[in-house]
């Protein structure tokens, strides 16, 4: 029988960076060192739950997926980073099973829908009429947007 | 700043393509230099892939915005990935009409 297939993992954005290097003498002199690959699912997980602040809950349901999938991540995630700070070894942020979306907008100016690619930042005028009459078009329970 | 519109013809008179990945041309406007650039979509009759492969071209442009009417589920994953802004406008419109609104605002 073929195993389970994954569910694909939300993920708001790709991290500013590609990974980490530790620094030190000992680390330099050993050139060899392994690298450890962390998802970008797991790197998420770890931003939903101790940079926001979510509990396993609220985190899970933003991924799209379980909330003991969510949990088995997070552990993967930290288990991971611990052995890559005790063995001095680098990390590396990519790959993993995740696809990304963002939130849309309606501006009533122009009728117009829009995204928000740049998640950081609020969206206070319609790209294409400069109207400020926008809201945000709210998601459907299944996480996707509204067919419009 | 470029925007990319999807046209149904190479003239700033004909109409917003309804679909994004197989519309006629696009249509790439620069807000800055206020040039303009007709772009024949080799995809209009391809099986399937021509949402990704339109992608490519948009972004090998420095696109940061695309004006259209549907994108496909396929290609919502990849701008959102690469941070390429989607608006979708309902009705009728030229390109001339998209480019003076780009303007006022």
């Amino acid at each position: 029988m073929s195993p389970r297939h994954k569910r694909i993992r939300k993920i708001l954005n790709i991290p500013l960076m590609k990974g980490f290097k530790p620094y030190g003498n000992q680390i330099l002199q050993e050139e060899k060192r392994e690298l450890i690959t962390l998802y970008y699912e797991e790197y998420e997980a770890i931003r939903l739950c101790d940079y926001e602040k979510k509990n396993h809950c609220e985190a899970s349901e933003l991924m799209q997926i379980s909330r003991p999938t969510f949990t088995r991540i997070y552990a993967d995630a930290r288990e991971k980073i611990a052995q890559a700070l005790v063995e001095g070894k680098q990390i590396l942020i990519e790959g993993g099973k995740v696809y990304f979306d963002s939130d849309w907008y309606h501006c009533s100016g122009c009728t117009c829908h829009f995204n928000n690619p740049n998640k950081e930042q609020d969206v206070l005028v319609c790209p294409l009429c400069g109207g400020k009459e926008i809201h945000k078009v709210e998601e459907t329970k299944t996480g996707c947007v509204k067919r419009f | 700043m470029k925007v990319a519109i999807t046209s149904t013809g190479n003239s700033l008179i004909s109409k917003v393509d309804q679909r994004f990945g197989r519309c006629a041309y696009f249509v790439i406007y620069d807000t800055v230099t206020k040039a303009m650039e007709f772009i024949p979509n080799a995809g209009i009759h391809a099986e399937e892939g021509a949402g990704s492969a339109a992608v490519q071209l948009i972004a090998s442009r420095k696109v940061e915005k695309i004006v259209s009417v549907e994108f496909g589920f396929k290609v919502k994953p990849l701008l959102d990935s690469l941070k390429i802004q989607m608006i979708s406008i309902k009705g009728e419109h030229t390109v001339q009409e998209i480019i003076d609104m780009i303007e006022k605002s």
